[in-house]
């Protein structure tokens, strides 16, 4: 035991190690026993409790140097905790470039909407091409913020201008069901790009892929706060107009609300990068509470379904649905990963993931046989291909995925295993959307 | 792995090399912590091998990652916490490559001591060899 006089010291340099971001209350605990141990044993061999002190804090190494050897290890932390290292010291400042992004993409959307006119009928291009007016504008704001090599940017820019063409080429039907899927899968496809963007062309890189999932994660939760602070001031607004002039309420509260939902695109990204200082991730958190939750009702849904059979009233819809039911289930198990302290997570939690990823399988195997069934009966429709496509690629992913969580529970295995399948699996989701958008109309001869 | 100076002390790289091996060799023993492996380090080299000892948790962070060890928190008999690691099943077969790797190498350059410094016996060579490239 060191005597009171080291005692002060102990904690001033407790409070030091404790300074660098990467290095958490734990192993701050790790590091004292460490200098407490030698200390006494210092001091066993005849020292004074200030040299034991001065020769123990020696020998455990000057803190800078030390943290930021956790730093290189635990570098996950610094996204948690620290503020985004800016490297671009001269140039536009940070929030500038953000708001000249947001302006852009909130000026393009207005400017479709009034050349689309939709409330009087037009313009179902309008709808389709939204997420190529608020997207591009956000991966270019990350080519810009990340410093992208040129070529790398002019590789994006021609899947951008491609997608673009395509959707707004290709002869639709009207109201056909291919030009409904490729609305529905071009945010997604665009979403890919934006993702390269962020990562700044570095793909190949499995951390860099994980980072943009947490982006995606806490760009949505952003997101819909922005949509919810944004929905109480758009309803407070009309409140106070309308008794003075109600003509003007509907055309400022249109514009309002599609500057405000373009613009929020870029700042929630802004946001989720400036404030990783602030803030736990929320997606983690929410995966935590949601996944027994989502687990229960699985389980009570396979076991309804094991007995009420799914034969009597299926209905294609019902694909989608399952579709949708992965999707959630993959999302629980992916953020649950992108949680850091991941060697921490209880054994208890990944027990009931897996009983979530397992009783998901079982559901979705029930309706693809009866859907395999049906396609046999009437044959291929682009809503089937779609959905029944996003089905088989995430019932691959889940199934390996429970497999890993198995493994991983029988301490075979490290965590990291399923993370590196996660990140791995991505271009499937991104090749499977660009195929959707590019492909599956003209397969169809754009019904 | 950060060494200190002095004339008979490892070759820093060597040390960071020699790091891994090392602590898995000591886990795979017995289950220890942090402090009882730099003393068992020290034991073993006969003080020659110099830690930063700061910087063995970041490589015990690692290997916990990695899977080769694993780690608990326990109780110093004095009552307090204290995270003790002990090797895994992989972090075993790690070890087996390891030593593997090291023996090649001490294979391969037992061969050339003898042809580039044939006064010398073969442990003054190994001792020489890391001291004359500083």
């Amino acid at each position: 035991m060191s005597m009171p006089a080291s005692e002060s010291q102990i904690v001033e340099w407790r409070a030091a190690v404790l300074a660098s971001p990467a290095v958490d209350e734990a192993d701050a605990d790790e590091l004292e026993a460490h200098l407490r141990e030698q200390i006494t044993d210092l001091e066993a061999a005849g020292l004074s409790n200030d040299e034991a002190f001065l020769i123990a804090v020696r020998r455990l190494g000057q803190v800078d140097r030390v943290t930021a050897e956790f730093a290189r290890e635990h570098s996950d932390r610094l996204w948690k905790q620290l503020t985004l290292v800016r490297p671009e010291v001269e140039g536009p400042h940070p929030i500038l470039t953000m708001l000249g992004f947001a302006a852009l993409a909130a000026v393009l959307t207005q400017a479709a909407w009034l050349a689309a006119n939709p409330m009087s009928g037009g313009g179902g291009w309008y709808i389709r091409d939204l997420s190529l007016l608020v997207l591009t504008p956000l991966a270019a704001y990350f080519a810009v913020l990340r410093r992208m090599p040129v070529p790398r940017v002019l590789m994006l820019a021609v899947v951008v201008v491609v997608l673009a063409l395509a959707v707004n080429l290709f002869p639709f039907a009207p109201g056909s069901s291919t030009s409904i899927l490729v609305a529905i899968h071009l945010p997604v496809a665009l979403w890919c790009v934006v993702g390269v963007a962020y990562v700044g062309g570095d793909v190949p890189s499995s951390s860099k892929r994980m980072d943009f999932i947490r982006f995606t994660g806490e760009w949505a939760i952003y997101y819909a706060m922005i949509a919810l602070g944004g929905g109480v001031l758009l309803g407070l607004t009309m409140l106070v107009l309308t008794p003075i002039v109600p003509a003007a309420v509907g055309g400022v509260s249109q514009w309002m609300l599609t500057l405000g939902a373009a613009g929020a695109v870029v700042v929630a990204a802004w946001l989720v990068e400036a404030k990783k200082s602030v803030i736990e991730n929320i997606a983690p958190v929410l995966t935590l509470i949601f996944t027994p939750l989502f687990a229960a009702m699985l389980v009570v849904s396979s076991v309804a379904y094991l007995i009420a059979g799914v034969g009597h009233d299926f209905n294609r819809d019902l694909l989608t649905v399952f579709d949708l039911l992965l999707l959630v289930v993959l999302s629980l198990v992916v953020y649950s990963i992108s949680a850091r302290e991941s060697t921490r997570s209880g054994r208890a939690m990944d027990g009931i993931r897996l009983v979530a990823v397992v009783a998901a399988l079982l559901l979705d195997a029930l309706v693809l046989a009866s859907m395999f069934v049906r396609v046999g009966e009437f044959g291929f429709t682009p809503n089937r291909v779609a959905a029944l496509g996003l089905n088989i690629i995430l019932l691959v992913n889940l199934a390996v995925a429970a497999w890993l969580i198995v493994r991983q529970l029988g301490g075979r295995i490290p965590g990291m295993r399923l993370e590196r399948w996660q990140t791995g699996y991505l271009p499937v989701f991104a090749v499977w959307v660009m195929l959707m958008v590019l492909a599956l109309p003209p397969v169809f001869r754009f019904e | 792995m950060g060494a200190g100076g002095g004339a008979v002390n490892i070759d820093k790289d060597l040390v960071a090399a020699m790091a891994t091996p090392l602590v898995l060799a000591i886990l795979a023993e017995d289950a220890s912590y942090g402090y009882a492996i730099l003393k068992r380090v020290r034991e073993l080299s006969e003080g020659e091998l110099e830690w930063t000892d700061g910087m063995l948790y970041p490589l015990l962070h690692r290997l916990e990652r990695l899977g080769y060890i694993r780690a608990e928190w326990g109780a110093s008999p004095e009552g307090r916490r204290r995270k003790y690691y002990e090797a895994t099943n992989a972090g075993r077969a790690q070890l087996a490559e390891q030593r593997r790797q090291w023996v090649t190498a001490t294979r391969a350059l037992g061969g050339l001591w003898d042809l580039a410094l044939p006064a010398a016996g073969p442990g003054a060579a190994v001792a020489r060899g890391a001291g004359a490239s500083a």
